[in-house]
């Protein structure tokens, strides 16, 4: 029962939503709010699993003193703090507090991490773009030509800004889908087989 | 140890200090950045200025502090020229923690319009908006429907239908279009839920990094547009002649740009030296 019920519910709703979508009617559309109704609810349980885990998580490794406990303690009280400081007794998300925690602390944390990234990636040009093989000097060229897009090059932006775009609109789009086309397929493919029960593993072991 | 097998083996603070230079230094020299709008964007441009006042836009916001740099400049840029062509807005976001961001971003262009176009829009009759709800995929999906399922309240918790410009505003069909803007995979739910299942006509501004994934959708014609990166922004604000942070982080950006293909270069000569070297060694064994 326990295997043989999520097959009967994945069969019978995988098979009306495929057939819903192709059927505009009213009952069809009422059917199909209720079943967004139900994910929604899912999808909450879904993140009071994903909380509790987290706080799970975090207690053990605090517990045990393991390898940089001292993150989870960061991470569970900031946890804390947000929804502490979210709810309504603190003036709830427009409340003071919230906005100088996200506005001040928030904010810069996040975008100081993103920024970091324009750090790796001049490290990471620097060792991989080398014209080691033939493949390797035709990405280090449209890497080259990409990045001079955005410099001022005088009489040769034009030309630079048109060979840009012509990669962007050619061989790259040529190749991005393929791999669309290949996914998309790919995810027909594991749906139906999800769908008819062939691809049990989301069931787990027992 | 030869000058090629130090520049080999550079240590990467040495690449961080020279970028960090480089980022700074611009920020003390007055220049501009000539940009050159692509039809990508343009397009975008044009088709909110060719929009009629009155007429309803849906600009989802769905980016978090980490591209706030890159995306914030289309945002306010695109967010003062609906409200200048009086169109009306509806804004939300999709990022759960771009809901106090995009709401001060939304408040910030509605105030600065009375210094530059003379009116303030007014919340609730030119602007709403409606926060955030977690799942994109099934907020989109949701939106096709009705607004109302969804977001049966906007942000500051009023019901939608007490809302003057929401009312008879049912979903998207009463919309002439959606614009993404967006840092993650959220464009992916509005490509696929929002254009394929419910025929919006759609348009996305990205950061740099994600531009290039997004251009068969453009050839395709399921999107009308891309603003990908800062130069979009930049190219964006041009258009609407309203240069901002994206036109003053241009510099930034050139000089960044500048020092990455000063390094692959010393890189690849280093790396040809070397081998140069080491090729009549191969030989002689």
């Amino acid at each position: 029962m326990k295997r043989q019920i999520p097959l009967v519910l994945v069969f019978t709703f995988g098979v009306l939503l495929a057939i819903q979508y192709f059927v505009p009617s009213e009952p069809s559309q009422r059917g199909y709010e209720f079943v967004l109704d139900w994910i929604t609810i899912i999808g909450i349980f879904a993140m009071v699993l994903g909380i509790w885990s987290q706080i799970h998580v975090g207690y053990y490794k605090i517990k045990h003193r393991s390898e940089d406990w001292q993150y989870s303690v960061v991470t569970l009280v900031s946890m804390f703090a947000m929804i502490l400081f979210g709810l309504s007794f603190f003036g709830g998300l427009h409340g003071t507090i919230f906005r100088l925690i996200y506005n001040n602390v928030f904010i810069p944390i996040q975008a100081t991490i993103f920024s970091l990234l324009a750090f790796y990636i001049a490290s990471a040009s620097y060792r991989a773009f080398r014209a080691r093989s033939a493949v390797s000097t035709v990405l280090l060229v449209a890497a080259l030509l990409l990045m001079l897009r955005v410099i001022p090059t005088g009489p040769l932006a034009d030309p630079i800004n048109q060979i840009g775009s012509w990669m962007l609109l050619v061989p790259n789009l040529a190749a991005k889908r393929a791999i669309l086309i290949g996914v998309g397929m790919g995810g027909v493919a594991t749906a139906l087989k999800i769908v008819l029960g062939i691809e049990r593993s989301y069931l787990g072991k027992d | 140890m030869t000058l090629h097998d130090r520049l080999l083996a550079l240590d990467r603070r040495w690449v961080f200090a020279v970028l960090t230079l480089f980022v700074i230094t611009p920020l003390f020299i007055k220049f501009s950045v000539p940009v050159t709008p692509v039809k990508e964007v343009r397009e975008i441009y044009d088709f909110i200025e060719g929009l009629k006042p009155g007429d309803y836009i849906l600009l989802s916001l769905d980016y978090d502090p980490g591209s706030l740099a890159e995306l914030h400049p289309v945002a306010y840029a695109m967010l003062e020229q609906c409200f200048a062509k009086r169109l009306k807005v509806i804004t939300l976001t999709l990022s759960q923690t771009g809901a106090q961001m995009v709401e001060e971003a939304v408040k910030d262009v509605a105030d600065s319009c009375k210094l530059y176009h003379g009116f303030t829009p007014e919340r609730g009759i030119d602007y709403v908006y409606l926060g955030y709800k977690p799942y994109p995929g099934l907020i989109i999906l949701g939106m096709g429907m009705n607004f109302r399922i969804p977001f049966p309240q906007d942000y500051y918790g009023t019901t939608l239908d007490s809302i003057p410009m929401m009312r008879g505003i049912k979903n998207y069909d009463n919309v002439k279009a959606v614009i993404n803007l967006s840092a993650g995979n959220v464009s992916d739910y509005w490509v696929a839920d929002g254009n394929a299942r419910y025929g919006v006509k759609l348009a996305l501004a990205m950061t740099g990094v994600m531009a290039a994934d997004y251009y068969p959708y453009y050839q395709s014609r399921q999107i009308f547009g891309i603003i990908g990166g800062m130069k979009g922004a930049a190219e964006y604000e041009k258009l609407c002649k309203n240069p901002g942070t994206a036109a003053e982080a241009m510099k930034i950006q050139v000089f960044a740009h500048v020092v990455i293909i000063i390094f692959i270069i010393i890189g690849n000569l280093a790396y040809f030296l070397g081998r140069r070297k080491t090729a009549p060694t191969q030989e002689s064994r």
